[in-house]
């Protein structure tokens, strides 16, 4: 086998078109109130295993709403469902119950 | 402001051109220079001088931080110098790279007379010759795409599918160095070159208008000098391929030597690394030049233009054409000496 010494980078342009925007539309018909998010990132700003961890539920946030779900359910795996990111938000969404909904999802989807 | 693409014409000197040739081309598709001189002098009778005393532009230095402007710009002036020396006034370049320096150098010292002072400064005390800027300053591809017609009226094939009488589905790429610096030096600016598509057109092709069509190739001397830099580059290649390939090309022209090179060897990397094919029935969508396109409309001995060099095998491209052609006599050189097989790749990409 030849030895290239390098590999093909994968593209960093995000193709809408390709990614399974299903749930994406399921989420935002259950919550709607996650159309309000400002992506300001006081939620992971708040959060307690962001400060010991690379989790950022604004990051999971935008994954899921852009249809990208690799690696989502071991990511979500790190919150501890303590609520502060709820409690920072200054629009007011329940983003507890997003974690436990999209962690449902996730789920259901492996099964 | 120029509001059309069809505003965007250039003056194409129509004979007495000084040729100055590509250092890359030469290794990676070496037929298709003589071609154009031969097509030139002898089928379409114009004075074309190729001058052994010029040099490289050094573009490939210049754009990777090695050669410094003041140098490039020396250099430029004494290919000039050549020129005028010969008594020619017609530039004719055969690499989009140096295209674009060219360009450019004419454009800074238009803009900026005192550079233009000091390399006429530089040139003399390094060599003691002087120089005129040149009246025309074209691409090789302008010069074919000048005379379209004319080698339209003696062509011995067509790009059309001589078993179907459809037109050949050909994809024109453009390098990035032709127009997208300085739009009003090409024929149909930076957004919609016609350059290639005019060629493909009046020798009976059809050109596909695919979504990634103006995308660069991802060849850029700084970018893929470095081995381990070059899954940026083909990625570019990848992606191109993969847009074309639903409209399903027979052939890809393009007028830049990287570009040529890249979409013609990236094909074969990328069938070894991921097994993917992107033309029909299990080959490569063969990439020409446009010197080797018009030998072919010309009646040209494919292996005579050196189509034996390319990586993806263009004899299902010459079978649709209804070109006949030795298999044999594929890899033997001028004297009829064996010049060496690649060995066949892993799901045969480059030999039929």
């Amino acid at each position: 086998m030849t030895s290239w010494g390098y590999s093909i980078s994968r593209p960093r342009s995000i193709d809408i078109d390709r990614n399974d925007m299903s749930y994406s539309k399921e989420l935002l018909r259950e919550y709607p109130e996650l159309q309000t998010c400002i992506a300001c990132g006081n939620c992971t700003a708040a959060c307690t295993a962001a400060n010991f961890t690379s989790f950022s539920l604004r990051k999971v946030h935008t994954l899921v709403r852009r249809g990208e779900y690799q690696g989502m359910a071991e990511e979500l795996e790190k919150c501890m469902l303590c609520g502060k990111c709820r409690l920072a938000c200054p629009r007011g969404i329940n983003t507890r119950q997003i974690v436990l909904t999209i962690k449902k999802h996730l789920a259901n989807r492996s099964r | 402001m120029k509001i059309s693409w069809k505003e965007y014409q250039k003056d194409i000197a129509d004979d007495h051109y000084y040729y100055a040739r590509s250092c890359i081309r030469q290794n990676f598709f070496p037929g298709s220079e003589a071609a154009f001189l031969h097509i030139l002098g002898n089928d379409l009778g114009r004075d074309i001088l190729d001058d052994a005393r010029h040099t490289s532009c050094t573009g490939i230095g210049y754009h990777s931080d090695i050669v410094p402007l003041d140098t490039i710009m020396t250099v430029v002036a004494r290919q000039f110098a050549l020129m005028t020396e010969a008594g020619y006034e017609n530039f004719v370049s055969s690499c989009i790279t140096s295209f674009g320096i060219y360009s450019e150098a004419l454009e800074m010292w238009h803009e900026f007379p005192e550079q233009e002072e000091k390399a006429h400064e530089y040139l003399y005390k390094a060599t003691g010759r002087e120089f005129k800027k040149p009246k025309n300053l074209a691409h090789t591809s302008d010069i074919i795409f000048h005379h379209r017609h004319q080698i339209a009226a003696q062509a011995k094939h067509k790009l059309i599918n001589v078993q179907t009488g459809e037109p050949l589905k050909v994809v024109d790429h453009i390098g990035c160095h032709y127009a997208k610096i300085f739009p009003k030096v090409g024929v149909g600016g930076s957004e919609f070159p016609y350059v290639l598509s005019g060629m493909v057109e009046a020798w009976g092709g059809e050109c596909i208008d695919y979504p990634e069509r103006r995308h660069c190739c991802g060849f850029g001397f700084r970018n893929y000098l470095v081995q381990a830099n070059r899954g940026c580059p083909v990625a570019n290649s990848k992606k191109k391929l993969e847009s074309m390939a639903p409209y399903k090309p027979d052939f890809i022209v393009a007028n830049c030597p990287g570009c040529t090179m890249f979409l013609d060897r990236w094909q074969y990397a990328i069938s070894e690394m991921e097994g993917t094919l992107y033309g029909q029935d299990g080959h490569g969508i063969p990439v020409l030049t446009y010197e080797e396109m018009a030998g072919l409309v010309l009646g040209y001995d494919p292996w005579d233009l050196g189509m034996q060099l390319h990586q993806v095998a263009v004899e299902p491209l010459l079978d649709k054409m209804g070109i006949e052609y030795d298999p044999g006599a594929k890899y033997l050189g001028k004297n009829g000496k064996f010049i060496g097989k690649p060995e066949d790749s892993l799901i045969g990409c480059y030999t039929k």
